[in-house]
């Protein structure tokens, strides 16, 4: 009775803990929200700002900058930094590793070269693309990417190879693309360089509003596998003796988070480190891999991180702005770097 | 209640590549089946193929009437849990958690566990004493702990059948014999199918029902303990001999390192010429166990010695006929007949020390107490 009793106190700590958390983020995510549309080349008051939500008949031109420019991008800021994160945490569940992540394994390359691709041919021959058609390009080179990954983890079991390949998908799809882009017209590139390093900048309604459905569904269809989510955290031969069909599980997981990976690239080019960093962040911050807790947190956690790196990547050295990948690999580079330590440590101990 | 678990015709292996052929066996519910055999002989493939963790290359596994490639894997779930080798490296789960995977058949979409769930995890920890364990990290705790966590898991699982591949590696003495106690209790109170290989070949003799002998091409034995445990088969199996493993008692002895062992004394010759030709350094002197320790610690030194003189049903006879060079024997409840006198003083006449390890001498052996005196008055005795 009295173990039950102080099994009874750690539950409602757990929960104290994830409640916390929650809220602390859920704290972080205005604050984000309310700097991404007061800051800027304009700067807009709060009183403003609220009277600009809250009324929206008024066509002044700060009026236009939020509701044409800064709100479309931080929206789209918080639905593609949640997918990245989302789909890094699935390729670390996939591979048991905590250094998986959808740019490392070049997934995010494999669709850059293909949305690349898709672009230069269709804008010579159509003169628009439709944004539908680029989350579908995206979608076929990550899967190229990952097939060859996979392959590559069936002929070798070692996780430094994997990612060695991955590193290498990398470097061949960017070659290409690079390639690609200097053979490709004029008014084309500037557009097509500044989105092949990545950023969130021109982003509108229309693409935000495709991006969060197809997001939402995937992250959706996500949270129902948390049960064989978990199971798998035990590896595969435990997963299937207790119920879970490995074969049809390691399908669906891999179609989702190359999809979520595909459709960040396809809008906002390939971003690094937050599908390793974020995740990590997350499972310490919670102190939990239960995927129940960590799905929705992670996903959460994405969009705020990818919120203060835009935001960092517009105001930082405005008003030139940086890509976005460069700001986020200069926060995950470091955390990741940290990780192995950590993992080495915790080895030897 | 509970489904006979049956195999038929198996052939199992890696690749497309066969290991083991035909591999058959009938279990009823409750029965205890344990395969023995040497390491790399196959018995992980057989428990793996068992399972469905591996294809099997042909026949059929069933459970009752159902073949096991047509149920469906929470359905299988509900009737077959394992405990493998293969070691989980959950990042960040307690052990509760672990073990509250069991459940993984039972619970509902997402997986969330309610108060019958609840209840069934914290007995199956109880069973195996890890409730303790219950808010650690997996990862931190040792590897006889893991072992057994994971059995929890297994019980949580309330399957008719457990298979369990080395079960007790990574545990030390009390919790192998606790677990094997759990797992008889399961199956004789739960009627539940025990599948398991084991190492300890004593162990298996104690516990199983059935044995199944695993080496090489085809199971070489199939049978109860009392129809496996025979030296043939046995030293067969492993490749060992006699004085290396005593199968009565499962003890397991360390050939001198000289590498000489003990000659049959039915061998032709007078035993002047045995002795010359086989000299040793010492005689030892005891009787009803007294002996052993010293046996073990001159083999252990390497000094070559004779022992004696010992009746065959006497447990320092065990040791000595497995380490010694030369044992001097005495037919079982005989008293010590001029033969085996004359032989002992003569292997005593040729070595350097005596020991004398306080012998037990009664009216059948009192001539023992004669073979003292001649070693005393030659100023042998140590």
């Amino acid at each position: 009775m009295k173990s039950k009793d102080k099994r009874e106190g750690q539950y409602i700590d757990q929960r104290v803990r994830y409640g916390t958390a929650f809220f602390l983020m859920l704290i972080l995510f205005f604050i984000l929200l309310f700097l991404n549309i007061r800051i800027g080349s304009v700067s807009i008051s709060l009183p403003d700002i609220v009277h600009i939500l809250l009324s929206r008949d008024d066509g002044g031109t700060a009026y236009q900058i939020i509701w044409q420019i800064r709100l479309p991008r931080v929206c789209m800021a918080i639905v593609l930094g949640g997918a990245l994160s989302l789909s890094g945490f699935l390729l670390q569940i996939y591979f048991q590793n905590p250094i998986a992540g959808p740019y490392i394994l070049g997934i995010s390359s494999g669709a850059k070269m293909f949305v690349a691709l898709t672009l230069i041919v269709l804008i010579q021959k159509i003169g628009r693309v439709n944004s539908v058609v680029m989350i579908l390009s995206a979608f076929a080179g990550a899967m190229m990417s990952i097939a060859f990954v996979l392959l590559l983890a069936r002929k070798i079991h070692h996780m430094s190879v994997l990612l060695i390949g991955g590193i290498m998908i990398n470097y061949i799809c960017s070659a290409i693309t690079d390639f690609v882009v200097t053979f490709a017209d004029d008014s084309n590139i500037v557009n097509l360089h500044g989105w092949s390093l990545g950023s969130f900048s021109g982003s509108n309604w229309r693409d935000c509003f495709i991006a969060m459905v197809v997001v939402m569904v995937s992250v959706v269809l996500t949270f129902l596998l948390s049960k064989q989510i978990q199971a798998y955290q035990l590896g595969e031969a435990y997963a299937q003796s207790v119920g879970v069909d490995v074969r049809r599980f390691r399908i669906y997981i891999i179609l989702l988070s190359s999809f979520m990976a595909a459709c960040v690239t396809a809008f906002a080019g390939p971003v690094s480190f937050v599908g390793i960093a974020v995740p990590h962040l997350v499972k310490r911050g919670f102190g939990t891999t239960k995927p129940l807790i960590i799905i929705p947190a992670c996903y959460f956690a994405g969009g705020i991180f990818c919120m203060l790196c835009d935001l960092i990547a517009r105001t930082l050295f405005a008003p030139t702005e940086l890509n976005i990948g460069t700001v986020t690999a200069i926060f995950g580079a470091p955390i990741v770097i940290w990780m192995l330590l950590k993992r080495k440590r915790s080895q030897m101990q | 209640m509970g489904y006979d678990f049956s195999v038929k015709g198996l052939t199992v292996g890696y690749q497309k590549i066969p290991l083991i052929r035909d591999i058959e066996f009938h279990m009823e519910p409750g029965e205890i089946l344990t395969l023995i055999g040497p390491n790399g002989g196959g018995k992980s493939t057989i428990l793996k193929s068992i399972t469905r963790q591996l294809e099997s290359l042909a026949g059929t596994v069933y459970i009752g009437e159902k073949e096991i490639h047509a149920i469906d894997y929470k359905e299988l779930a509900k009737q077959m849990a394992v405990v493998l080798t293969e070691r989980a490296q959950p990042e960040m789960m307690s052990c509760h958690d672990v073990v509250a995977l069991g459940r993984y058949p039972y619970t509902g979409r997402l997986g969330l566990l309610k108060e019958e769930d609840e209840r069934i995890v914290r007995e199956s920890m109880v069973r195996v004493h890890v409730e303790e364990l219950m808010d650690r990290d997996y990862m931190t705790i040792s590897d006889g702990q893991k072992q057994r966590v994971m059995l929890a898991r297994a019980i949580c699982q309330q399957p008719e059948i457990i298979v369990l591949d080395e079960p007790t590696s990574y545990l030390d003495i009390r919790h192998k014999v606790e677990l094997l106690t759990i797992l008889r209790s399961m199956a004789r109170e739960n009627h539940t199918t025990i599948i398991m290989s084991l190492h300890e070949i004593d162990l298996a003799q104690k516990i199983s029902d059935r044995i199944l002998c695993v080496k090489g091409e085809v199971c070489s034995h199939y049978g109860t303990p009392e129809e496996i445990f025979r030296n043939e088969i046995i030293y067969d199996l492993y490749e060992i001999s006699e004085d290396t493993y005593n199968l009565n008692f499962g003890s397991i002895e360390i050939p001198k390192w000289e590498g000489s062992r003990a000659i049959d004394c039915e061998q032709p010759g007078t035993d002047d010429e045995r002795v010359e030709e086989n000299g040793v350094d010492e005689f030892v002197i005891s009787s009803a166990g007294s002996g052993i320790e010293t046996y073990r610690k001159l083999s252990k030194m390497g000094i070559s010695y004779a022992a004696g003189i010992l009746y065959e049903n006497d447990i320092d006879y065990q040791v000595a006929s497995a380490l010694a060079k030369h044992v001097v024997t005495e037919k079982a409840f005989e008293p010590i007949s001029d033969r085996a006198l004359q032989e002992a003083k003569l292997l005593i006449d040729k070595c350097k020390r005596v020991r004398i390890c306080d012998p037990v001498i009664g009216s059948q052996n009192h001539r023992l107490q004669e073979l003292i005196d001649y070693a005393r008055k030659q100023g042998k005795v140590l």
